[in-house]
C-alpha cells in the first residue's frame, strides 16, 4: 500500500513539483516557535475566505439581482431553499467576522512591526486585500435590496461624484444609469461574484508566496533566520509550520467556530449590528430613512466622512469628508515607512509608541461607535477630535518612533 | 501582553451588544414573545389571517409552512386560507395596490419580515396606542407612530381610547369599551406580535435546536485537538 502510494507521488513528481512545494510551504517552512494569541488570525481568515466563497455559490443558485426580486429572492432562501437560511447567515455573519478576523490580523502587524524591512511588500499585499475585502462587503451589501442596501450605496456611490471635474461622469459611469437601480445592482452582483473573488484569490496567493519568501515575524520582533545551526542550515529557533502549526490552529479554528457559530445560531442578527434592522425592509427609491449607517465595520471611516463640516483650503466640506475618509484606509500602506524605531516589536519599544498605539485603537472604537449613530454637534465635535488623533497616530510617528526610549532585542525569541 | 490581549477580546465581544438606543420617544412595552408556543402562535395566526391580511400581505410566506406550528395541511386550509388559494401559495393580500393608494394613502407594508425591521415591542406597544383623533383622515392617531396611515382595526375589540395630555406626559384612556377586556386584549395582541416575530423567521426555533447540537459537537471537536496539540507541541517546550 504504502508502496503504491510512494510511487504515484514519485509519478507525480516528475511531472509536478509537489513534493518540493510541500516541503517549502508546510513540512520544511520554519516558523518562529513563540506565536501567539496574535497569530491566529492569519489561518481564520483563510477560514473566513473559503466560507464566503461556498456559502456564495449556493447563494447565487437561487438569488435573482434584479430590483424587483431581490429582497423577495433572498426572503425565498431564507425560507423555502433547504437550509438556505444557514447558508445566508453563515454568509453575512461570515462578512462581518472577516472583518473581525483581518483587523484583529492587522493589529497583530501593528504590535510587532510586521510590516517593517523586508516586510514591506507583504505589508502593501494585505493591504491589497483589505481594499478589495472593502469593495466586496460594499457590492455584497447591497444585493438584498433593503432600505440600507439602498441608501448606504447612494451615500457611497455619491462620494465618487464629490471628486472635482470628472466625479458626475464617473459616477453614471459605475452606476450604468443616472441613478442607483437595476443597472447598477446588476454590475454590483457581477462584480460581487465574479471579478472581486477572483482579485482576492490571486492576492491571497502572492500574500502567502511573499510571507514564505520573507519568512514570518514573531512577538519579538526578530530575526529568527539570522540565528541557523550551522550543519542543518536551520533558524535555531524554528519549527516546521506543519505539523506544528498546523495542529495549533485547528485548536484556533475551533474556537473560532464557538465563536462563529454561536453567532449564526444564537444571535444572527448580532443586535442589529451584523444584519441591520432597516435592511428588512424593501429598498423604496423615494423614501430616504432617517438614520443612514453602514454596517459596523465600515463605522470608523463613515465618521471620518461626516466630522469635516467646512469649506477650507478652497475644497468643498464633501469633498474633505472623502480625502479624509479615503487617507484614513491608504495610510495603513506607508507604515513601513513612517516607522522609525530601532526595534519591530511593542515589546521593546518605548512608553510613545504605546501610548500612541491605546490612542489609535481608542480612536478608531469611538470613531466606529459614532459612525452608528445620527450626527449631534457634540457627536460631530467627537468625531472631528479623535479624527486628528486617529491621524496623528500616523502623520507623528516618524518622529516619535525616533526619539522613544526603546529597550535592547534579544538575540534569541523569549518564553 | 497579556494585559492587552485580555482588553482587545473583552472590548471585541462587547461592542456587537451595545444596544441601538430606541429612536422614537415613547417607552415601548414588553411583548410576550415565546415562538416554541404553539398554541399561542396558532391563535396569532389566525386573527392575521381574520384583521391583517385583508390589507397587508406576508407574500414571502407560504400557508403550508404553518406545518412548523403544529397545523396539518388541511388544518391550514380550514383554518388559513378563506381566499380559495391552494396550500402551497404564497400569503398575499386581497387588496389591489392601486385601490390600496386610493384608500389609505400608501400601500400597506408587507408583514413578512415586518417584526424583524421593527422589532416586537414597538409593534406590541403600536397595536395598543391607537386612540380617537378627528384631526386626521381616518379619525384615528397613534401614540408610537404619529398619523399612521392604518385605521383602529381592532377598535371592536379593544374599544376607543382617548388621548390624555398632562404637561409633558400623553397616556391614553379607555373611553367606549370594547368586546374584550384590558387583560384578554393584551393576550390577544401578544399572540398576534408573537405570531409575526415567528412569521420573521420561521426557522427560528430549529436554528436554535441545531446550533445546540453543533456547539456540543464543537465541544468535544475542542477537546480532541487541544490534546492533539498538546501531543505534538510536548517535543517542543
Amino acid at each position: 500500500m504504502s508502496n503504491l502510494f510512494n510511487s504515484m507521488i514519485e509519478w507525480i513528481d516528475k511531472r509536478f513539483p509537489l513534493t518540493s512545494n510541500w516541503k517549502a510551504h508546510l513540512s520544511e517552512y520554519y516558523a518562529p516557535k513563540n506565536f501567539n494569541f496574535w497569530y491566529f488570525f492569519g489561518s481564520l481568515a483563510l477560514l473566513v475566505l473559503v466560507n464566503q466563497l461556498i456559502t456564495g455559490i449556493f447563494l447565487t443558485m437561487n438569488y435573482k439581482p434584479d430590483a424587483s426580486q431581490a429582497f423577495a429572492s433572498v426572503e425565498y432562501i431564507m425560507r423555502d431553499v433547504d437550509y438556505g437560511w444557514l447558508i445566508r447567515y453563515m454568509h453575512s455573519t461570515g462578512a462581518s467576522m472577516f472583518f473581525v478576523v483581518v483587523y484583529l490580523h492587522m493589529f497583530r502587524g501593528m504590535l510587532y512591526g510586521s510590516y517593517r524591512k523586508p516586510r514591506e511588500l507583504l505589508w502593501l499585499v494585505g493591504m491589497c486585500i483589505f481594499f478589495v475585502l472593502m469593495a466586496l462587503a460594499f457590492t455584497g451589501y447591497i444585493l438584498p435590496w433593503g432600505q440600507m442596501s439602498y441608501w448606504g450605496a447612494q451615500v457611497i456611490v455619491s462620494m465618487f461624484g464629490a471628486i472635482p471635474v470628472i466625479g458626475d461622469t464617473l459616477q453614471q459611469w459605475l452606476l450604468g444609469d443616472f441613478t442607483l437601480s437595476d443597472a447598477a445592482l446588476n454590475r454590483f452582483f457581477a462584480y460581487h461574484v465574479v471579478t472581486l473573488p477572483l482579485v482576492l484569490l490571486v492576492l491571497v496567493f502572492v500574500h502567502i508566496l511573499a510571507l514564505h519568501e520573507t519568512g514570518s515575524n514573531n512577538p519579538d520582533g526578530i530575526e529568527i533566520k539570522e540565528n541557523k545551526n550551522p550543519s542543518t542550515g536551520i533558524p535555531v529557533d524554528g519549527i516546521p509550520f506543519h505539523p506544528y502549526y498546523t495542529v495549533k490552529d485547528i485548536v484556533g479554528v475551533v474556537v473560532f467556530l464557538f465563536i462563529f457559530c454561536g453567532i449564526i445560531f444564537f444571535a444572527p442578527e448580532m443586535g442589529g449590528y451584523f444584519l441591520e434592522y432597516n435592511n428588512f425592509i424593501p429598498a423604496n427609491t423615494l423614501q430616504t430613512p432617517d438614520h443612514i449607517a453602514p454596517v459596523w465595520y465600515f463605522t470608523p471611516y463613515y465618521s471620518m466622512l461626516r466630522a469635516v463640516t467646512v469649506n477650507f483650503l478652497g475644497i468643498e466640506a464633501k469633498l474633505w469628508g472623502v480625502i479624509l475618509m479615503a487617507g484614513s484606509v491608504v495610510i495603513f500602506c506607508l507604515l513601513p515607512w513612517l516607522d522609525r524605531s530601532p526595534v519591530k516589536s511593542v515589546r521593546y519599544k518605548g512608553p510613545y509608541f504605546k501610548i500612541a498605539l491605546t490612542l489609535f485603537v481608542i480612536s478608531f472604537f469611538v470613531l466606529g461607535w459614532l459612525g452608528t449613530k445620527s450626527p449631534t454637534p457634540l457627536y460631530t465635535l467627537l468625531a472631528q477630535i479623535f479624527t486628528v488623533i486617529y491621524f496623528a497616530f500616523f502623520i507623528l510617528m516618524p518622529w516619535y518612533s525616533k526619539i522613544d526610549k526603546t529597550k535592547p532585542e534579544p538575540k534569541r525569541l523569549q518564553e | 501582553m497579556k494585559k492587552i490581549t485580555i482588553v482587545a477580546i473583552l472590548i471585541l465581544c462587547m461592542a456587537p451588544f451595545s444596544v441601538y438606543a430606541a429612536e422614537s420617544g415613547m417607552p415601548l412595552e414588553r411583548a410576550p414573545v415565546d415562538i416554541t408556543d404553539n398554541a399561542s402562535l396558532q391563535r396569532g395566526a389566525e386573527s392575521f389571517v381574520n384583521f391583517c391580511l385583508t390589507c397587508h400581505g406576508a407574500s414571502y410566506m407560504r400557508y403550508n409552512r404553518h406545518r412548523d406550528i403544529g397545523y396539518t395541511n388541511e388544518e391550514i386550509l380550514e383554518k388559513m386560507v378563506h381566499t380559495g388559494q391552494k396550500v402551497g401559495d404564497l400569503m398575499l393580500s386581497a387588496m389591489r395596490t392601486k385601490e390600496a393608494e386610493e384608500w389609505f394613502g400608501v400601500v400597506p407594508p408587507d408583514l413578512s419580515v415586518i417584526a424583524r425591521s421593527r422589532g416586537a415591542d414597538w409593534l406590541y406597544t403600536y397595536l395598543k396606542a391607537f386612540y380617537r383623533d378627528d384631526a386626521t383622515g381616518t379619525g384615528w392617531n397613534n401614540l408610537v407612530f404619529d398619523r399612521a396611515a392604518m385605521p383602529h382595526v381592532l377598535y371592536q375589540l379593544q374599544g376607543e381610547q382617548k388621548l390624555e395630555v398632562n404637561g409633558d406626559q400623553k397616556s391614553l384612556l379607555l373611553d367606549k369599551p370594547g368586546q374584550m377586556t384590558g387583560a384578554e386584549f393584551d393576550k390577544f395582541v401578544g399572540d398576534l406580535v408573537n405570531y409575526l416575530v415567528y412569521l420573521g423567521e420561521p426557522h427560528a426555533n430549529e436554528r436554535k435546536e441545531l446550533g445546540v447540537k453543533v456547539m456540543l459537537f464543537l465541544l468535544g471537536m475542542l477537546v480532541l485537538s487541544y490534546f492533539l496539540k498538546k501531543e505534538y507541541w510536548r517535543d517542543i517546550h
